[in-house]
C-alpha cells in the first residue's frame, strides 16, 4: 500500500526472553530470597514462582527495580478443597526486554490477607479492589480498598467456589417475588398486554 | 461552598469515593447513563471551574458475572459466555480463550483453520475500530463519520453472517479450530467486501485529518506519556500511541501471526490524536493482513482430526457406532483437559486480553481470568483528564475505548 | 348532540392521538451490553429508522418516549435504569432487546436481573442474542400497530 508509514521496530523476540527470564532471573530471586520463593515447574507457557505472601513486598520491590515495569494482572483463584484455598495470581511484563514472569501467592482461608503491591504499580490498584470484591481477600496498605464490580450493600464474594451461581436468588426465593411486581398475576379478563404474557409467576427456578 | 450535584436517590458517597468537596470544588457525577461515557461508565469529577482536578472511574453497572458462569459450564459452552465479555471484538475474547485451552491439551491447529482465524480476527479488529471511530466522531461533532464507519462495518458482519450464521457474535473458533468450513465463494466475498476497506478509510481520513474542529478536539489532549501509560498497565493502541511499540501479535507470536507481514503504527504523544491516528492506521495494518490471509488460505481440514476433541461428521455419526459414541459424549459431556494452569495473551483491539485458565482436569474449567485491557485502559484515564477541561473529559473516554462488557465482564 | 355522535368524536381523537403517539416515537440512547452495538445499526444507512420516525435518539430521558433496553441488567444498574426510567415523561414505553433483556438469556447468574420486566413494565420482547436490527425494526413496528389499537397505552392507563 501507498503511503504506508516508516515506524519503529515493534519489540520481538518474546520466546527468548522467557527463556532469560527462566534461567536468569528467576534463580536469582530463588537465591535472593531463600526460602521465600519456589519456583513452580515452567508452566506451559511462561515462568512462573510461588511466593510467600509475607515476602511478597520484598519480591514485588526486587523484580521491579530490576525492569519489570509493568503489572498486567492481577487474579483470584479459589482452590476450594485444598489448603491453602487461596491464591492471588500476579503476571508481569518487563516492557522494552518481554520478560513475564508469573507469581502465585498462596493465601490461607484465615489469613485472606496480602500485602498490596499498588504502591509499585498503580495498577494493581483497581485489580486489588477486584480480587477483594470477587474473592474476599484483603490487601493490606491499600489505599481504598472498596468493591468495585458488585453494588456496595452486597453481600458476600460470587467468585468464591461456595458462593452459589444464582446468588441471593439461590436461597431466597422472596428476592425475586419482590421485583417481580410486573408480573403479578392478572384477573381474568384482563387484556392480556401486547405481548401476550398471560401473566403469572416465571417459569424454570 | 462545596457543591454536590445530586442525582435523585442515587447519591455520591463522597467519603467512599475519597474526594474532600472543599473550596471553591464541584463534584459533577457523569454518567451512568450518558451518551459519551460509550458504554455504562461512571466518572466522578471533582472540578474547579472547567478545569478537571479529579476523576475517578466507577465501574461494575455491566458485571454480569462470566468469569463465574463460564466455571459453571463446559470447556465449548464457555465460549459462548466469553464471547459476550468484549462485544465490541467476541472473536478476539474467542481465539484468546481458545488458544489457551488448547494450549492445555497441546492440540495443533490445522493450517487452515490457523490462517482463517487471523482472517476473521483481524475482520473483527477492523470491525470494532470502524465502530470507535464513527462513535467518537459523533462524540467530537461529526456524525457523517458514524453513517461512513457504520455502513463499511456491515460489510463486515455480513462476511460473519456468511461464515458463521450471526453478524455480532460468531463464536466461530472451537477448541481444535474451527466451528465449520466457510462456504463456497466466500473469498470472493471477502475480497469484494474489503476491498471498500482502504478507500472509504481515505475517505473518512479527508474528513477528519486536517479538520481544524477534530484537531482542536483532539491534538495535545488527554496526554499520557510512556512510562505512566506503563505503570498503569495501558495496552493496545492507547500504549502505541504513547510511542512504545509492544504488540503481543509482534512480542509474542501466536496463531500463525509471524508468517503475516504487517507493521505496528506507533505514536509520539500519546494525546487523543495519536490515538485516533493509529486506529485508523490500525486498520489499514489489519486489512493487509486480510489480504494476505487470502492470499495463501490452503486448502484441507478446519479442525483436528482427534475424536476425543473434534465432533466426527455427521455421515459417520449415522455408519459408525464408534463415531456415535464420540458424538453423545462430546456433545452431553465435553471432553477433559489436562490439569494445569497457562496464560494465554493475545492483542485485541483494546490491548492485550489475556486468559488465565486454570484446569482441574475435568470437563470444565476451574477458573477462567480474563486479563480485561479495557479495566485498566479506563483506570488510566484520571491519569489523562488530570487538568483538562470538562468538555475534554468527553474526548478521552472516546480515544481511550473503553467497552464495558470487558472492564465489568 | 347526541351521545353517540360525542362517543363518535372522542374516539376520533383518541385515533389520532394515538397516530401522533406512534409515528414519531423518540428513542432513548440506553445501551447497556452488546445489543447496543445492534442498537446503534438501527440509525446506520442500511437500517434507517428514520423511515419509522424513531430517527431522533435522545440522550436526555426528559426528551424521550421509548427505551430500547439493550444488553444484559445487572443489579448494580438496578436503581440507575430505575431513575432513568421514571425521568421519561409519559407515556412511555419498553421494548425489553435481546434474550438478557427478556429473560436474563444465558447468564443466569448472581449479577444479572432475569428479565428486565423485573423492575420495568415491558411492551414488547425481542428475542436473539442479539437480535439483528431488523427484528428491532419488526418490534418498532408491532409496538406502532399495538399503539394504533390501543393495546399499548405507554406506562400510563394500565387496564
Amino acid at each position: 500500500m501507498s503511503g504506508r508509514r516508516k515506524y519503529p521496530q515493534a519489540y520481538a523476540g518474546g520466546a527468548e526472553a522467557l527463556a532469560h527470564v527462566r534461567d536468569e532471573i528467576v534463580p536469582a530471586l530463588e537465591a535472593a530470597f531463600p526460602g521465600g520463593v519456589t519456583p513452580l515447574v515452567p508452566s506451559f507457557d511462561q515462568p512462573q514462582v510461588q511466593v510467600a505472601p509475607d515476602r511478597l513486598a520484598a519480591v514485588a520491590r526486587w523484580l521491579k527495580d530490576r525492569g519489570f515495569n509493568m503489572l498486567v494482572d492481577v487474579g483470584g483463584v479459589d482452590y476450594l478443597p485444598r489448603t491453602p484455598r487461596y491464591e492471588v495470581v500476579y503476571h508481569l511484563l518487563a516492557l522494552p526486554q518481554l520478560w513475564r514472569l508469573r507469581l502465585r501467592v498462596p493465601v490461607e482461608e484465615d489469613e485472606l490477607e496480602v500485602p498490596t503491591v499498588s504502591d509499585l504499580w498503580p495498577a494493581a490498584e483497581a485489580a486489588e479492589r477486584e480480587v477483594w470484591d470477587l474473592f474476599g481477600i484483603r490487601f493490606a496498605g491499600h489505599p481504598n480498598l472498596t468493591r468495585i464490580l458488585m453494588p456496595d450493600d452486597w453481600v458476600g464474594h460470587p467468585l468464591r467456589k461456595d458462593y452459589p451461581i444464582q446468588g441471593p436468588r439461590a436461597s431466597l426465593p422472596a428476592f425475586a417475588a419482590e421485583r417481580n411486581r410486573y408480573h403479578a398475576p392478572k384477573l381474568p379478563g384482563d387484556p392480556p398486554g401486547t405481548a401476550g404474557w398471560p401473566g403469572g409467576a416465571k417459569g424454570g427456578n | 461552598m462545596p457543591q454536590v450535584v445530586r442525582s435523585g436517590d442515587y447519591d455520591l458517597d463522597l467519603e467512599e469515593l475519597q474526594i474532600d468537596a472543599e473550596g471553591d470544588r464541584m463534584t459533577l457525577s457523569v454518567g451512568p447513563h450518558h451518551p459519551s461515557t460509550h458504554g455504562v461508565l461512571r466518572v466522578i469529577l471533582e472540578i474547579e471551574g472547567e478545569r478537571i482536578v479529579k476523576a475517578v472511574p466507577e465501574i461494575g453497572f455491566l458485571h454480569t458475572g462470566i468469569e463465574k458462569q463460564a466455571e459453571q459450564l463446559n470447556w465449548t459452552q464457555a465460549i459462548t459466555v466469553i464471547d459476550r465479555a468484549d462485544y465490541l471484538a467476541p472473536l478476539s475474547n474467542n481465539l484468546g480463550y481458545v488458544l489457551a485451552v488448547e494450549k492445555l491439551l497441546g492440540v495443533e491447529v490445522p493450517p487452515r483453520a490457523r490462517i482463517l482465524r487471523v482472517l476473521f480476527t483481524e475482520l473483527q479488529r477492523i470491525a470494532s475500530h470502524l465502530v470507535w471511530l464513527g462513535t467518537t466522531g459523533l462524540d467530537i461533532g461529526s456524525q457523517s463519520v458514524l453513517m461512513y464507519c457504520f455502513d463499511l462495518r456491515e460489510s463486515i458482519l455480513d462476511l460473519f453472517e456468511e461464515a458463521a450464521g450471526a453478524r455480532l457474535h460468531p463464536s466461530f473458533f472451537r477448541v481444535g479450530g474451527l466451528a465449520q468450513d466457510i462456504p463456497e465463494g466466500f473469498e470472493e466475498l471477502a475480497r469484494r467486501s474489503l476491498a471498500r476497506v482502504p478507500e472509504r478509510i481515505r475517505e473518512i481520513r479527508n474528513i477528519l485529518d486536517e479538520n481544524p474542529i477534530w484537531i482542536d478536539r483532539l491534538k495535545g489532549v488527554g496526554s499520557i506519556s510512556a512510562e505512566q501509560a506503563i505503570a498503569w498497565g495501558v495496552t493496545g493502541p492507547n500504549l502505541r500511541a504513547c510511542g512504545v511499540p509492544y504488540d503481543v501479535r509482534k512480542a509474542y507470536p501466536y496463531a500463525g501471526y509471524e508468517e503475516f507481514d504487517f507493521a505496528v503504527p506507533v505514536g509520539e504523544h500519546g494525546d487523543c490524536y495519536d490515538r485516533y491516528i493509529v486506529r485508523v492506521e490500525e486498520i489499514l495494518e489489519s486489512y493487509s493482513i486480510c489480504v494476505q490471509a487470502l492470499a495463501r488460505l490452503p486448502k484441507g481440514p478446519v479442525m483436528v482430526d482427534d475424536r476425543k476433541i473434534a465432533r466426527p461428521p455427521k455421515h459417520e455419526v449415522r455408519q459408525s457406532m464408534e463415531s456415535l459414541i464420540h458424538h453423545f459424549k462430546l456433545v452431553s459431556y465435553g471432553f477433559d483437559v489436562p490439569a494445569g494452569e497457562v496464560y494465554q495473551a493475545i492483542e485485541s483491539p483494546r490491548g492485550e486480553i489475556g486468559f488465565y485458565v486454570v484446569s482441574s482436569g475435568k470437563n470444565k474449567p476451574w477458573r477462567v481470568r480474563i486479563r480485561p485491557p479495557a479495566f485498566y485502559n479506563v483506570f488510566a484515564m484520571p491519569v489523562m483528564m488530570q487538568g483538562a477541561l470538562l468538555a475534554d473529559m468527553v474526548a478521552v473516554i472516546a480515544s481511550v475505548d473503553p467497552v464495558f462488557g470487558e472492564v465489568d465482564r | 348532540m347526541e351521545m353517540t355522535n360525542n362517543q363518535f368524536f372522542l374516539t376520533t381523537v383518541e385515533k389520532f392521538v394515538r397516530w401522533a403517539q406512534k409515528s414519531s416515537m423518540w428513542p432513548l440512547t440506553f445501551g447497556l451490553a452488546c445489543c447496543a452495538i445492534e442498537m446503534m445499526q438501527l440509525v446506520s444507512p442500511r437500517y434507517d429508522m428514520a423511515q419509522f420516525g424513531g430517527e431522533v435518539f435522545r440522550s436526555t430521558p426528559r426528551q424521550a418516549d421509548l427505551m430500547i433496553v439493550s444488553g444484559r441488567l445487572s443489579n448494580k444498574m438496578v436503581p440507575v435504569i430505575e431513575q432513568v426510567y421514571r425521568q421519561m415523561p409519559d407515556p412511555k414505553w419498553v421494548v425489553a432487546m435481546g434474550a438478557c433483556a427478556s429473560s436474563g438469556g444465558i447468564f443466569d447468574n448472581y449479577a444479572i436481573v432475569q428479565g428486565v420486566d423485573e423492575v420495568l413494565p415491558v411492551d414488547i420482547y425481542v428475542p436473539g442474542c442479539p437480535p439483528t436490527p431488523d427484528a428491532v425494526v419488526y418490534a418498532v413496528l408491532q409496538l406502532h400497530d399495538a399503539i394504533q389499537k390501543g393495546q399499548a397505552h405507554g406506562g400510563v392507563m394500565r387496564a
